[in-house]
């Protein structure tokens, strides 16, 4: 399997794109001939990551490195940046507004499902400057 | 069970992909929060769901649903719709409620997403 890296730019409250992105990189994965379900676990733990800059940022990034052995994504974004990154990893906290809620986001639910998908993931915040998420997903040799 | 028999059993209305009418379904979720979905669905499931916008579309994409019924006769917009066919996604809408709507597939034979046995 050949590498890959890419980035696809994110603009904020784009609800008529949002999620453009992780489709992209799912067709990218379809075309290197990851499995299905490595590529189910990326393209969730992407979406949920590309929901939170377009509802809570102005702008942002979401960068994509494959490799043999694994699927790095980076998504930096221009935002209001996290207080309390422990509280936003408990699934159900959020301050999400109401009209994002009625979209079916906003439940609290983000962070703790790119958790639930990615083998390793990190999330560094400045208040005021933005927020950017990192995970990991392995392709094992079984892959 | 046949997506045919889904829509002839809900008398439901097919918006796209009436080609795919022939698919096989052997599980099914139900959610308006679309996390939910992305949390606690499994590959190759129906989606039912009262939410009809464009994020459900991408929501079922990525998480690999293979369709989705719409319930109390909620209609989507055309770039909802059209964003479904270009996905390949099909779409059929309902007048019966989540409730009714999960009932009858269940009694039908449908199971739910979890491992739980009836």
């Amino acid at each position: 399997m050949l590498s890959s890296e890419g980035v696809f730019f994110l603009t904020g409250k784009d609800f008529k794109n949002a999620g453009a992105a992780s489709s992209s990189l799912k067709g990218i994965l379809e075309g290197m001939g990851i499995p299905a379900a490595t590529i189910r676990r990326v393209a969730i733990a992407a979406f949920e990551a590309e929901m939170n800059t377009i509802i809570y940022a102005v702008a942002g990034m979401m960068n994509y490195f494959i490799t043999p052995e694994m699927i790095k994504i980076r998504i930096q974004d221009m935002g209001p940046g996290i207080p309390d990154i422990d509280q936003a990893m408990k699934e159900g906290y959020s301050t999400a507004p109401d009209y994002i809620r009625e979209m079916g986001f906003g439940s609290g639910m983000g962070l703790p499902n790119i958790k639930r998908n990615a083998d390793a993931l990190t999330v560094n915040s400045i208040v005021g400057e933005g927020t950017t998420v990192e995970f990991f997903i392995n392709l094992t040799p079984c892959d | 069970m046949l997506l045919r028999d889904i829509r002839e059993l809900l008398d439901a209305v097919v918006l796209a992909r009436e080609q795919d009418m022939g698919m096989e379904i052997e599980r099914a979720y139900c959610a308006d929060l679309m996390s939910d979905v992305l949390a606690f669905s499994i590959s190759n499931s129906l989606l039912i769901t009262g939410l009809t916008n464009t994020q459900v579309i991408r929501t079922a994409e990525v998480a690999t649903i293979k369709a989705i019924v719409f319930i109390q006769n909620k209609r989507p917009d055309i770039l909802t719709i059209s964003l479904a066919d270009e996905k390949k996604i099909p779409l059929l809408v309902t007048n019966f409620s989540m409730f009714d709507t999960c009932g009858l597939l269940f009694e039908k034979g449908l199971r739910s997403c979890s491992d739980l046995e009836f």
